[in-house]
């Protein structure tokens, strides 16, 4: 039928067009890829400006007040805008493939989710040309940002609120797909573990977004509507959004770190050509981890003065985290251990990665211990301990999982020579940004200090941690030249291009079907692909004859409904100022949020199928697109 | 037992983090130079915790390395190794290890807390209302620091006078944001919400104390707006005799005029412009929300204009000339409009004679 | 396909809204989505009871000053009553019988109605004889963004019942609008199982001081 020649010629716009309205996974995917790797480059551009700020004291190059907008704005990008929608970008290109699903459960949810998210990202940045950036920290506490003038809380408030909404549906939607979409034969314990920390992640998403949501919606009443949560003039109380914030945040480190584990456990087997060690204590760990990361948000919260038996209750649980992630790195360890390590670039990330996230583990035990807390609470060890798991933890596994999946999602690999000066860069100026700065805090720096002064001994570490920051830009730098390289050179690497593929993603033609799978595999067993491969077969066997396939259409409401919600977000924010516009600015933004899903609600969209004639066709023609 | 083995750990490590680091900061600001109990027990258990996690990151290294090593692909091997499924063994022991290693952390840790938490001798009240105890009301301001002694009946600000080898109460808020009130030497820090008042406590010896010149720093430690990193305070830990000295000349102070003429003339601005907020009196009346700027008592005295400045008169007419310039956001900025050289001058005269010390 | 088929009682599956892969999915996401909802509702409730009372000064109403029982009472078997015509009107959908479904949902709506008047009216009161708003005190923000929240759902969820009910007028049941049938039954058995908590949480127990 048509349907499969239109996907394979088309202009630019023909191609604008069909990533505004897609709703296939793959190319959501690439979607997610493009702007969450966006949104990294400006956090890490803020981030560079924090370090020059910092490099000697008495500093001038930002003004104190510009110093807390990049601050604020650096951590929001990058846990909110960057570190999620890639991890989204590989949730979304990998897993339907892994469990051998034609696509996602909610195609056109999917679409939202992105939508929304790029559109909360959006407006969040926009702040920096409307009159400022929000400026109370990516913590966003009650009181300071009440007080905070300007529009920059209120960015802040919106935009995460709008994007928030996109992470819930993304999260809903993956967890349906793994329950749901799995092929002939993919029980709970054959599913690969990178889908397994999906699961997992996305089910504390379902469970750790509504707080957040609901203080985001009292900051915002409070901000914008005159009500008087937090304002103890009135009654209120400022430590119930610092509850709310870290019953959210804390599970919200957990989102990020579990597929990045994820990848990792991906990464270690194929370079090891040895099946994950102890599979099921890492499925019983990751579902333990995601468990207990609701038991412990107060444990960012010791020095707000809960009282002592508050906070030994939540020392101690915070401290059992400790075992089922200690049982994830000796079970890496001992994957490894016995097996033929070959150290392409993903691996070498994967390798550095494991002394990396135990140092910034240990360290959150440290914090555990309340009393010691005391001491290293808002001092630069924070600051230190938390890039060491971020960066060293999801950064690595970021970076890892471009040059793993890269081939998977883009038919072409990327340099392994640029790879590893990219990731000699990164890997050392991560540890000289970051270690020096345990010990800056311990010797008495505050975090989020526009400035320090001279003779409190701060000035060598200050400076070790800039010049750390400067190799860590110049490894992002040629990385992105290698991106470019390797698009420009466009050489098509093939299936199962890393030779050692175990899971099903390795199993199709590349570059990948738009249906995915022309026949639902049948699986047999852990690994399935490289099952086949050991019986010397080099596809999967089929668990069904050659038939239709059921496809979703296109649409353009995703993008609408989320562009409401952005027109609207900036009538809310206005109608503060008594402009005579907001109000119905709002009310038309909703408008055609609510017009948009009516239309979605009431229009039928049944889909198209793609003939089974065709299939056999596009076969014979090795691939399509 | 317990304790032996913990001191020698704490000998051991304390050596070998001498060796890594050549110094650990400044005595008079490093959480790892503690100055009394509260900042002792802070760091005992860190350098606890240390011992275990260092112990954790070589085992894992050690272990990590060699299979790094040992395991890597020969060239042109095509061989698959044993597929291993796991190890009931060893997954059990590296599961019981760690509960048994975070038993250890976890026992000092819960004993700790309550340790620190126990401030009832500030309750125990005597007839008139005072506490045997001494207790010190810190509340925060954008930017600045009151220390109230209301047994003694005295307010101060910006530098915080207490007496060594005694266990000093706090209880702390904050009036306008939120702030964190903390002595990285002495011990930990404690938020100072809008909402509640907060309790600690905290003990400075005498020969640590002598050792950091007398003086700590302390700093507000949660993000308050543009000049939270200038949120300074000074910590004058004196011995018990020189403490009541100055309690004595604190109370004692009475408005008077300068005998200078050039710090008279300043007096005259300063009462124009400047005490419908400051006061110069430690027994200040008005009640706290009048208390809207730093009480300038024994402003001679103090170590740092507004905290960051060096101690001179040039500071001071450089401070009062723009106060935006040194600490961005503040409340003083244009509240007492223009100043020329000459009121400036007279101001500074006038502010440096305000000592109760000798 | 199959959502398209026409059916008669005869051949109507058990389980209308789950017998398509689309219907399962979105009947296991709904259920998800609920979950979520869960905890939204319940952060809610925590706000509502850690600000229950603070107001800024003595002169302002406090719970047991404004609630009264006859009311609430009305709206409780206004809305429990609700979902129960809308269980029937499940029981006719699951037996295919697309007109009584039609007439059950629209008494169901009109309860809904009926509930959503009571409370309008009550907030209304509440504003006139004790000048408590939204921005009077924190005790007033709370309340009303618990119990507007709540309110904000049986506005959608009446919206999305008549929407569905317009829509399929004419062309009765089939495999593709049955989930939809079925999940907005869903989502108004959980408004109804949110208005109990806020019934026993806020006016009972505000009643009772």
């Amino acid at each position: 039928m048509s349907t499969i020649a239109q996907t394979q010629k088309r202009g630019f716009a023909g191609t604008v067009w069909e990533y505004l309205t897609t709703v296939d996974h793959k190319k959501i995917a690439i979607l997610y890829l493009i702007a969450g790797g966006f949104f990294f480059l400006i956090g890490g551009i803020e981030a560079m400006m924090i370090r020059i700020q910092l490099a000697v004291p008495n500093n001038d190059f930002v003004s104190a007040g510009l110093f807390n907008e990049i601050i604020t704005m650096h951590g929001t990008t990058m846990i909110f805008l960057a570190a999620m929608p890639l991890l989204f970008a590989f949730m979304n290109a990998v897993m339907p493939l892994q469990i051998g699903a034609r696509d996602v459960a909610f195609p056109f949810i999917n679409a939202l989710g992105f939508w929304l998210f790029f559109f909360g990202g959006l407006f969040l940045n926009l702040s920096w040309f409307l009159g400022g950036a929000p400026d109370a920290g990516w913590t966003s506490y009650a009181s300071l940002s009440l007080a905070s003038e300007g529009h920059g809380i209120d960015f802040y408030v919106l935009g995460l609120q709008i994007s928030g909404f996109g992470t819930l549906m993304g999260g809903i939607n993956f967890l349906v797909t793994i329950i749901n979409m799995r092929a002939p034969g993919m029980t709970y314990m054959r599913m690969p573990l990178f889908t397994w920390t999906t699961f997992v992640a996305s089910a504390l998403i379902l469970f750790a977004f509504p707080p957040l949501t609901v203080g985001l919606f009292m900051m915002m009443f409070d901000r914008m509507f005159g009500s008087g949560f937090f304002d103890v003039a009135m009654g209120g109380n400022t430590i119930i959004w610092e509850h709310f914030f870290w019953i959210f945040g804390h599970p919200e480190v957990y989102i990020l770190i579990l597929p990045a584990f994820g990848i990792f456990s991906e990464i270690f087997p194929t370079f090891a050509r040895k099946r994950l060690f102890g599979y099921s204590s890492m499925v019983f760990a990751t579902v333990l981890i995601g468990f207990l990361g609701f038991m412990v948000w107060a444990h960012h919260m010791f020095t707000t003065g809960m009282g002592p038996i508050a906070n030994a209750i939540f020392a101690v649980a915070t401290m059992a985290i400790a075992v089922p992630t200690g049982i994830k790195i000796f079970n890496w360890i001992l994957t490894i251990w016995g097996g033929s390590i070959q150290f392409t670039v993903p691996m070498i990330y994967a390798i550095s990665f494991i002394p990396s996230f135990v140092m910034g583990g240990v360290t959150g035990v440290m914090q555990a211990a309340a009393p010691a807390d005391y001491q290293f609470h808002d001092s630069y060890f924070i600051v230190a301990h938390f890039h060491y798991v971020i960066v060293g933890g999801i950064v690595l596994a970021l970076l890892a999982g471009c040059h793993f999946y890269w081939p998977l999602m883009f038919g072409t690999m990327l340099s392994e020579k640029l790879g590893k000066v990219t990731f000699a860069l990164f890997f050392t100026g991560f540890h000289l940004t970051f270690f020096i700065q345990h010990f800056l805090g311990l010797m008495g720096m505050p975090r989020r200090v526009w400035t320090f002064l001279p003779g409190q001994g701060l000035e060598t570490g200050n400076l070790i941690s800039s010049i750390g920051a400067a190799f860590m830009a110049a490894g992002v730098i040629i990385f992105l030249f290698n991106v470019v390289m390797t698009q420009v050179k466009n050489v098509q690497v093939g299936k199962d291009p890393w030779k050692d593929g175990r899971t099903l993603e390795w199993a199709i033609p590349s570059p990948t079907p738009f249906y995915n799978f022309k026949q639902l595999p049948l699986v047999r067993g852990l690994d399935a692909y490289w099952i086949e491969k050991l019986e010397g077969k080099t596809e999967m066997t089929p668990a069904e004859p050659v038939g239709d396939i059921h496809m979703p259409n296109n649409s353009f409401v995703p993008f609408v409904i989320s562009l409401g919600l952005f027109i609207a977000a900036f009538g809310a924010m206005y109608q503060v100022d008594d402009k005579a516009w907001a109000i119905p600015v709002l009310i038309i933004g909703m408008g055609v949020t609510f017009g948009a899903m009516l239309f979605r609600s009431i229009k039928d969209d049944h889909g198209y199928h793609i003939h089974k004639e065709d299939l056999l066709d596009d076969a014979d023609k090795g691939g399509t697109r | 037992m317990k304790q032996k083995l913990t001191k020698w750990r704490l000998l051991t490590v304390f050596g070998l983090l001498t060796l890594v680091l050549s110094g650990c900061g400044e005595p008079f600001l490093s959480t790892l130079i503690p100055a009394g109990e509260a900042g002792q027990i802070a760091y005992d258990l860190m350098i606890l915790s240390t011992v275990i996690m260092v112990g954790v990151v070589i085992v894992v290294s050690i272990m990590f390395a060699v299979a790094v090593i040992k395991f890597r692909r020969k060239k042109g091997d095509e061989s698959i190794p044993k597929q291993v499924e796991g190890s009931h063994v060893l997954e059990i022991v590296w599961t019981v290890i760690p509960i048994l290693l975070l038993i250890i952390l976890a026992i000092p840790t819960v004993i700790a807390t309550f340790d620190l938490a126990d401030t009832k001798a500030m309750d125990k009240k005597n007839e008139d209302g005072t506490t045997d105890a001494l207790v010190v009301n810190v509340r925060a301001s954008l930017y600045w620091w009151e220390f109230e002694y209301p047994n003694e009946g005295i307010i101060t600000s910006q530098d915080l006078v207490v007496p060594t080898d005694q266990k000093v109460y706090f209880s702390v808020k904050a009036s306008d944001v939120k702030h964190s009130f903390w002595i990285p030497a002495a011990g930990g820090k404690i938020d100072t919400n809008v909402d509640n008042i907060n309790k600690i406590w905290l003990e400075f010896d005498n020969e640590k104390a002598a050792e950091a010149g007398n003086i700590f720093y302390g700093k507000c430690a949660e993000l308050c707006g543009p000049s939270h990193a200038l949120m300074d305070f000074k910590v004058k830990a004196i011995p018990q005799d020189e403490f009541d000295q100055w309690v004595t000349a604190m109370q004692s102070v009475e408005e008077s005029t300068p005998t200078d003429p050039e710090a008279a003339a300043g007096q005259e601005i300063f009462n124009q412009k400047c005490l419908s907020c400051h006061a110069v009196t430690a027994a200040d009346e008005r009640p706290e929300q009048a208390r809207l700027a730093p009480n300038l008592t024994n402003f001679g005295d103090r170590e740092l204009v507004a905290g960051i400045l060096e101690h001179n008169e040039e500071e001071v007419k450089n401070w009062l000339a723009d106060p935006e310039k040194y600490k961005p956001g503040n409340k003083m900025t244009g509240t007492y409009g223009e100043l020329s050289d000459q009121e400036l001058d007279q101001l500074a005269a006038y502010l440096m004679g305000l000592k109760v010390e000798q | 396909m199959a959502a398209e088929e026409k059916f008669t009682p005869q051949t109507w599956p058990a389980s209308p809204e789950q017998a398509t892969l689309e219907g399962k999915n979105k009947f296991l996401g709904f259920w998800f989505f609920l979950g979520g909802e869960t905890v939204l509702f319940a952060s809610l409730f925590a706000t509502y009871l850690a600000l229950k009372d603070s107001v800024p000064s003595d002169s302002h109403a406090k719970a047991a000053d404004l609630f009264e029982l006859p009311l609430v009472f009305l709206m409780t078997m206004l809305l429990l009553t609700s979902s129960l015509t809308s269980v029937f009107a499940m029981y006719h959908m699951k037996n295919y019988n697309f007109k009584k479904m039609q007439q059950w949902l629209f008494i169901t709506v009109a309860l809904g109605l009926g509930f959503l008047a009571c409370e309008i009216y009550e907030f209304i009161h509440y504003y006139h004889a004790y000048e408590h708003t939204f921005t009077s005190s924190a005790f007033g923000s709370a309340f009303y963004t618990l119990v507007g929240f709540h309110g904000g759902h049986v506005i959608f969820g009446l919206g999305w019942i008549i929407t569905l009910m317009i829509r399929n007028a004419k062309r009765g049941l089939n495999l593709y609008n049955a989930p939809k049938f079925y999940l907005a039954s869903l989502y108004w058995h959980f408004i109804d199982v949110v208005w109990v908590f806020i019934f026993t949480v806020v006016y009972l127990m505000g009643m009772v001081g």
